[in-house]
């Protein structure tokens, strides 16, 4: 069957004062129907400008997807007008930022935008679509949801206007949905709230996820599979079960490391990635975490290594054997 | 026997601490129509070495604490009391030097730090206020000194504040508040800015310059985990007021309020195999507004466990034993 989203060798390059930089750099990934995919990261690594370039919202200039396609139900976004892609977004591709403060417009009421995406791509008249945003905010659990379409987003918690974001992105019922970092602003009560409902929700309607973030908590929690990056590149890819039980790519083992989990033993020291992540308009020749990684060869210096598979879809772009596949947080 | 006295004598006693904040209304004259609880009765004590971890949702209060342990923030009712001295009515004056002995780290330190002074400056600024050193020469060495205890390079002095990554300001600041070699820091969410390949590094210079300068801590912070990581005792704040208070053992292995008991379900654990056995048991509803927080317990509208007495009753902080306090009518 084919793949809901391919994703080849996309690269999307900004031009700064010093210099270019490849934010995205030949990152490649799949989504079948109905799964999560986590793209996990830090700041920096590019999970954020994979997730814009995929909706074709890279502002240009200073940002340009200079290679790559984006085949989505088999059609690549890449090549399609503006106009045909304005008729993709928020139809069958959704979209929820991290501060729906400020992707909300603060002048209109909740419910016109909620609705507006009906009105936008199924035609329906703005008395119908503003009927649909009560259906769907009372989807997104929205306590007296019929009457809150007439409120504002400024009456709305934090956490009520993610769900209200939640509800416009499945106004359409898309077929894919990304979240970039959906929960970072808010506490960890709600945040487990609007990631549950978010999760519920799509396993109804059958829609994939991608779901960007750095908490590796809320990967393990949520998401099928993963991809790290680092750098503007994916480093290791797999299903979130071999990824925590056999992290393979040296940065994937830092990271689970460096974490304290709430059931760690109590004592231990934490183990950091030593230095920083790099520059990216100074990027080495090399592998870009040579310089961070404790197993690093005189080779890891010069060529850049790419994804190879380490068996059964499990893939990392390392030239360094791993020992074992002892999780590093045993 | 008189030194082991003060080594026990608690560093830091903190009783029915209230910070209200007024609300003012009107155009040209302004009256206060209400007040913000932000801070409403909370106690602790602090031992010397001894890390206490303050945690809790956005508007509980914890950051509001910790400015008020440190005299930065008017206090409406009860008492601060460091190293045996009431400090709670001092006056600017009278809190000069015990400001000398306590510091504060920032969560983030571009926005603390002055970007067009030198390092070397910034760490030095300190010292001219209180007094310390001299001399130039004195105080720059002794900059440089703290730059290598902290882990930066002595050299790195002369650079400014923008030359360096996140990871690093952050010991800059750390820097800056051991300048006046402190007793008691407070850290109000230090590494929640920072990435986490980067947090484990500052947390573990936290703990080291605990070991060599047994520096005492109020780690202010809202992730669990880090908390659980480098505090002794965790207290729980919810709408202004501890929950619960216990050591780090036995708050997160049998945590009684029903509160802290969301909170570290709402934590996921970086392990699939883990996550996929534990029961999934949201708490509903989000944090009430701290403007007309509820009548009785404070958590009661959000309580799986709440019954007619905890809509009328606040319950008070009970002892459970081992330390281990608890208000909550069912616990």
């Amino acid at each position: 069957m084919a793949k809901l989203l391919e994703v080849r060798n996309l690269t999307t390059r900004f031009r700064t004062e010093r210099g270019a930089v490849m934010a995205v750099d030949d990152v490649s990934f799949e989504v079948d129907a109905g799964e999560t995919l986590a793209i996990v990261g830090e700041s920096g690594s590019g999970k954020s400008v994979t997730a814009l370039s995929l909706m074709r919202l890279i502002p240009n200039p200073p940002g340009e997807i200079v290679a790559g396609s984006i085949l989505f139900e088999g059609q690549d976004l890449l090549k399609l007008s503006d106009a045909e892609m304005q008729a993709v977004r928020g139809d069958r591709i959704a979209m929820i930022f991290q501060e729906p403060m400020t992707s909300l417009n603060p002048s209109l009421t909740v419910g016109l935008q909620v609705g507006e995406p009906v009105q936008l791509h199924r035609g329906a008249s703005w008395k119908a679509a503003f009927a649909k945003a009560g259906e769907l905010l009372s989807r997104v659990r929205i306590p007296d949801a019929k009457a809150r379409v007439e409120a504002y987003p400024h009456q709305f918690s934090g956490g009520m206007r993610q769900r209200a974001m939640i509800a416009m992105a499945l106004a359409c019922q898309p077929k894919l949905i990304i979240a970039d970092e959906p929960t970072t602003a808010l506490d960890v009560t709600v945040q487990s709230q609007i990631l549950s409902l978010l999760k519920e929700l799509t396993r109804e309607t059958g829609a994939a996820l991608i779901l960007i973030t750095h908490d590796l908590g809320v990967v393990a929690r949520y998401a099928d599979r993963v991809s790290v990056m680092y750098a503007g590149r994916v480093v290791e890819t797999g299903t979130a079960r071999e990824i925590y039980k056999k992290p393979q790519h040296p940065y994937t083992r830092g990271l689970m490391a460096c974490v304290p989990r709430l059931d760690g033993a109590l004592g231990d020291r934490l183990v950091p990635i030593e230095g920083s992540p790099p520059d990216l308009t100074r990027l080495p020749p090399g592998c870009a975490f040579a310089p961070r990684c404790s197993v690093a060869q005189p080779g890891c210096l010069t060529a850049r290594p790419v994804l190879e598979d380490v068996g059964g879809g499990h893939r990392k772009a390392c030239f360094v054997a791993v020992d074992s596949g002892v999780p590093v947080h045993a | 026997m008189l030194d082991a006295n003060v080594a026990d004598a608690p560093l830091l006693v903190v009783e029915d601490l209230k910070v209200h904040f007024p609300v003012m209304a009107g155009t040209l004259f302004q009256k206060q129509v209400a007040s913000v609880k932000a801070v409403d009765g909370v106690s602790f004590t602090l031992k010397r070495g001894e890390t206490l971890g303050l945690v809790g949702e956005s508007g509980c209060g914890k950051s509001t604490t910790g400015l008020a342990i440190l005299r930065m923030l008017d206090i409406t009712g009860g008492r601060v009391v460091f190293d045996g001295q009431d400090i709670t009515r001092h006056d600017r004056a009278a809190m000069r030097p015990i400001r000398k002995r306590m510091q504060m780290v920032y969560q983030d330190p571009f926005g603390s730090l002055n970007p067009r002074m030198k390092v070397v400056d910034l760490i030095a600024e300190p010292m001219i206020v209180h007094d310390i050193l001299p001399n130039f020469a004195a105080r720059s060495d002794r900059a440089r000194e703290l730059l290598a205890l902290v882990g930066l390079r002595p050299d790195m002095a002369d650079r400014y504040i923008h030359e360096f990554s996140g990871g690093q300001r952050q010991r800059i600041g750390v820097a800056r508040a051991l300048a006046m070699s402190p007793e008691l820091l407070i850290c109000d969410e230090p590494v929640s800015a920072l990435d986490v390949s980067i947090q484990a590094q500052i947390v573990n210079l936290f703990q080291d310059l605990q070991q060599t300068l047994g520096l005492t801590y109020v780690f202010v912070a809202h992730d669990l985990a880090v908390v659980r990581h480098i505090s002794d005792r965790i207290a729980v704040m919810y709408l202004g007021r501890i929950v619960e208070i216990a050591d780090r053992e036995t708050l997160y292995k049998r945590p009684q309020h029903p509160y802290t008991q969301a909170l570290l379900a709402a934590v996921p654990i970086p392990d699939p195999e883990i996550e996929a056995m534990r029961p999934q048991v949201a708490v509903s509803g989000e944090v009430p507004s701290a403007l007309r927080p509820p009548p009785g317990c404070r958590f009661h509208t959000r309580c799986p466990r709440a019954t007619d007495v905890c809509r009328v009753d606040e319950p008070a902080l009970r002892d459970l034993g081992g330390g281990q306090m608890v208000s909550c009518h069912h616990a």
